[in-house]
């Protein structure tokens, strides 16, 4: 039905433009990644794997690899705690105002990173609002240090922020759930929870790992929360990758970083679809 | 209609997701209150009534300067999305072509990536062409980075579309171009102004990208950013009161767009299926 | 208005009687959907609960199974109160009108699922799959994903499933809906089969009435809620109770007679009658209508046990076995005969019906 002509126009101008701006791009990156900076701060272009021996060396690297790890995992999972509870009860304990309570569940999903980050630094700091509110209910009697400028800070900032993510396409899944397959299973003699386990459960997975994608990776590449809430010991991966971009200037060290980032992302997009299609049998 | 057995009550699963809401909108309310807090930002409880910082905000110079940055970033974005996303949206919609799947991943793709990997590539992208960081390298980058949310709306919108009536228009005489103009376009013009909503939104907000391409003018996000660095002040809370303000109020009008049309085409289709079935009379 | 007595249902407490429905009420928000139903189930039987859209067979068939909850009366099964189990503890299963297969499990796990609920020996599991998957004729297809049968294939595993389970009724909810004519046909062979061969008491909800004919030992007619008529199919066929339930099973003729000195006058039409009423309707089936060969005298002396009547063909159609012929006799209305094979006809003729025929039903005008 559509004609070559038309079939040209629309394909060709995004494919122009995203060559240009995103491959291209990754390109370079790549490119990068390879050459190394003189200590002139100039940007050497010999082609050498120093980079990532360095990566692989260099202690300091792997080790806030792994804390952006284990933060991504936590924000992650408490995301899915979070988000999926809230799901479930907006499916299927359809309460009356359940199309209001979705919308209040997306506010806050639009309501600008950056303002979220910085209520949570002026409610955790030592003269913050949760220190005054603990030492007025006489809970605590000095200002709990730790609340800011640690990776518990960070965790719970992206996990505020991360929730709503989660709950979307969870929520999208469980109201996709034909209801007559609940009811078969109860017919069938599975309990409640039974029929949650054995029927709602697997058949949300798709949406569960949508989620989780998700709020791995954007945790896992974030700078911001740790800068605002990270403090010393909340500094993760993407922080050193900012920081070889600006003082510590080494473009090509921050390429090979940034790459493997990359390719990290892809390989995960590339495994959960490979997950879904086996989980869905389809 | 029908009761079905899983409404029973849930008592805990109620009080849990009151308690995720209120975790949710915690610091949301927080941050509301304490910007007409007397005392300023910390501390509890809140003492005072004041409107200062808001005043204080209405007289800072260069903070709305900053503000008309983004709001011109932000409409050359809806822009540059709109225009590169319809199109994607009809290739990976309508066309077949070798490489489509990768297409499709390469475009939807910043949806997911970090902003801080599209930033830093369109920056070396930027300095290996020479061109200077400003605020034309920001719409660049949130172009780029919002073309996969046009495509993603344009898309579900087109899956909507009837495609009889483009069939019937053809078979009318019209041509291709002009069938699109005619009866393709008005169709998704209600895809269209969700997807320069919620892109205007976006951009407005965006932070991520624009960090490594900030030339000599800031953005509203990146001058609240600067500010952050030199200390916390409530002036701070205000402006954020009325970005969150302004988003939700965008955000709200997009969600009404974006459910009418399912609800009334849900209804319509509903109408024709009973219409099909026949009645007995 | 006064609801329609049904037919007498049987007795309660007739001693081979399984399920008992006892003025079970149903209504949605305000409307009543379930007004009063009252029946019995044979063990063994295959109850068919016909009706169209709205009647409110679906619901009580929902109400047997514990999706719905009733507003009134009670539900019994053996000596026990059904309506208080929830709907996965009762000895019942349904066979869901969209077959309801869970897609993300095989045949073999489908079918198995009722099994592993009731934590059946695991090592009993795959011989009783596998007597299942025989009976309905799906054996080969134990490893497959529902989405790769046919919708004729998913209805054999939805059966298959819930009979499995062993229940002590079977409800089964337009399962044949969803198929083109001949599958179903045959589905309906099939199942009447399958029913005799289990003993399992069926209860099929259906709008189809030729459907229920062809499967039932007995039909219960539901309309807007209330239990017209319950009764075997030749019965309800032979011996309708009413204007509506003949006319919803099979085609029938409504005759508004007045009645005088024993005989029934509708127009031209007379012939001879028991009814004392002075206006009764009665249903006249097409095919009891005959058409009387030219030339035959009229009978001497007079027999009002046969009406004769002279009629304009306006309209022939043809039928295969039988035309249906659309006759004006000379009043408002027109008849509607079913007749075999009587070539191709025009103009005046005369036809006949025995006075036996004439069945005197309830209307919505007669006292």
């Amino acid at each position: 039905m559509y004609t070559r002509s038309y079939k040209s126009a629309v394909t060709i101008p995004p494919l122009l433009w995203v060559t240009a701006f995103l491959l291209i791009p990754y390109a370079l990156l790549f490119c990068y990644s390879f050459w190394s900076v003189s200590p002139q701060q100039t940007i050497v272009h010999s082609w050498n794997l120093q980079n990532y021996i360095q990566l692989i060396r260099n202690p300091i690297y792997l080790s806030v690899l792994f804390r952006s790890i284990r933060i991504a995992a936590a924000v992650t999972l408490l995301a899915l705690l979070l988000g999926y509870p809230l799901a479930y009860f907006l499916s299927f304990h359809a309460p009356k105002r359940k199309d209001l309570l979705y919308q209040l569940v997306i506010i806050p999903l639009w309501a600008s990173y950056l303002v979220r980050g910085y209520a949570w630094k002026t409610i955790l700091g030592s003269d913050g609002v949760l220190n005054g509110l603990l030492q007025y209910l006489h809970i605590t009697h000095h200002p709990v240090e730790f609340f800011l400028y640690s990776p518990f800070a960070v965790v719970l900032t992206l996990t505020h922020i991360y929730t709503p993510f989660t709950f979307l396409p969870v929520y999208a899944s469980l109201e996709h759930v034909p209801r007559n397959l609940v009811e078969a299973s109860h017919d069938l003699g599975a309990s409640p929870w039974s029929t949650f386990r054995r029927v709602i459960l697997p058949l949300s997975l798709p949406g569960v790992l949508a989620g989780a994608t998700f709020a791995f990776v954007l945790t896992l590449g974030d700078f911001l929360a740790p800068l605002l809430v990270g403090g010393a010991s909340g500094i993760m991966i993407s922080n050193i990758v900012v920081s070889l971009f600006g003082a510590a200037y080494n473009w090509p060290l921050g390429a090979a970083i940034s790459l493997c980032m990359l390719l990290l992302v892809m390989a995960l997009l590339f495994a959960t679809e490979r997950l879904e299609r086996k989980l869905t049998l389809s | 209609m029908s009761s079905s057995p899983s409404s029973v009550r849930a008592p805990f699963l109620t009080i849990y997701a009151a308690l995720v809401y209120a975790f949710l909108y915690f610091p949301i309310v927080v941050l509301v209150l304490y910007s007409f807090n007397g005392s300023g930002v910390g501390g509890f409880p809140p003492t005072g009534w004041t409107l200062d910082w808001y005043r204080q905000l209405f007289q800072d110079g260069p903070l709305w300067d900053s503000v008309l940055n983004s709001a011109i970033v932000a409409l050359v974005a809806v822009g540059i999305s709109l225009t590169l996303g319809l199109p994607a949206a009809l290739a990976l919609d309508r066309a077949q072509f070798p490489g489509k799947a990768l297409f499709r991943r390469i475009v939807l793709l910043p949806l997911i990536l970090p902003g801080i990997i599209t930033g830093l590539s369109l920056l070396m992208l930027f300095v290996a062409v020479g061109m200077k960081l400003s605020l034309v390298t920001i719409t660049l980058g949130h172009g780029t980075a919002l073309i996969s949310v046009a495509t993603t709306e344009i898309f579900a919108g087109l899956q909507k579309l009837d495609r009889a009536q483009e069939e019937a228009s053809l078979d009318l005489g019209a041509n291709q171009w002009k069938t699109f103009w005619r009866i393709t376009l008005p169709n998704l013009r209600v895809s269209l102004i969700a997807a320069a909503l919620l892109i205007f939104t976006l951009s407005l907000d965006e932070i991520a990208v624009s960090f490594f391409l900030i030339g000599r003018d800031n953005t509203l996000p990146l001058e609240i950013w600067s500010r952050l660095r030199r200390g916390i002040t409530p002036e701070i809370n205000a402006i954020s009161t009325l970005i969150l303000a302004f988003s939700i109020a965008t955000i709200l009008i997009w969600y009404r767009l974006r459910t009418r049309t399912t609800r009334a085409e849900e209804a319509g289709a509903q109408l024709l299926a009973s219409t099909l079935e026949g009645d007995r009379s | 208005m006064t609801g329609p007595t049904a037919q007498a249902p049987t007795a309660p407490g007739r001693t081979d009687s399984l399920l008992s429905i006892r003025e079970v009420v149903k209504r949605f928000g305000a409307r009543p959907v379930l007004r009063n139903i009252s029946l019995e189930v044979a063990s063994g039987e295959f109850l068919t609960i016909l009706g169209e859209s709205g009647s409110g067979k679906t619901t009580l068939l929902r109400l047997i199974a514990g999706f719905e909850q009733s507003d009134g009366g009670e539900i019994w099964i053996g000596g026990e109160r059904l309506d208080s189990i929830p709907p996965h503890r009762r000895p019942v299963n349904t066979v869901f009108q969209s077959y309801a297969l869970f897609p993300h499990l095989n045949v073999f796990d489908n079918i198995a699922y009722g099994l592993r609920s009731k934590n059946t020996a695991k090592a009993e599991i795959p011989d009783r799959v596998a007597q299942a998957l025989t009976k309905v004729k799906m054996s080969e297809f134990a490893k497959s994903p529902p989405a790769r049968l046919s919708g004729g294939q998913q209805q054999r595993v939805a059966l298959a499933r819930a009979l499995v389970n062993r229940p002590r009724v079977l409800l089964l909810d337009e399962p044949l809906s969803a198929l083109d004519a001949n599958l179903r046909r045959q589905m309906q062979t099939e199942l009447k089969a399958l029913q005799r061969e289990v003993g399992i008491t069926f209860i099929f909800v259906t709008h189809d009435q030729e459907e229920a004919m062809a499967l039932s030992d007995r039909i219960a007619l539901l309309r807007s809620g209330f239990l017209e008529q319950i009764a075997e199919p030749r019965e309800i066929y032979g011996q309708p109770a009413s204007a509506y339930v003949a006319q919803f099973i099979g085609q029938t003729n409504l005759l508004r007679a007045q009645i005088r000195n024993g005989l029934a006058q509708a127009g031209p039409l007379k012939w001879r009658t028991a009814e004392t009423s002075s206006q009764v309707t009665f249903s006249l089936r097409p095919e009891c209508i005959r058409l009387v060969p030219t030339g035959t005298p009229p009978a001497q002396p007079a027999d009002d046990s046969i009406a004769r009547f002279a009629a304009r063909v306006l309209n022939q159609t043809f039928g295969g076995a039988m035309d249906t012929l659309e006759l004006d006799y000379g009043s408002s209305q027109t008849l509607r005969a079913r007749i075999a094979s009587p070539g191709t006809l025009s103009g005046q003729h005369e036809f006949a019906f025995r006075a036996s025929d004439a069945i005197p039903v309830r209307g919505e005008d007669s006292a």
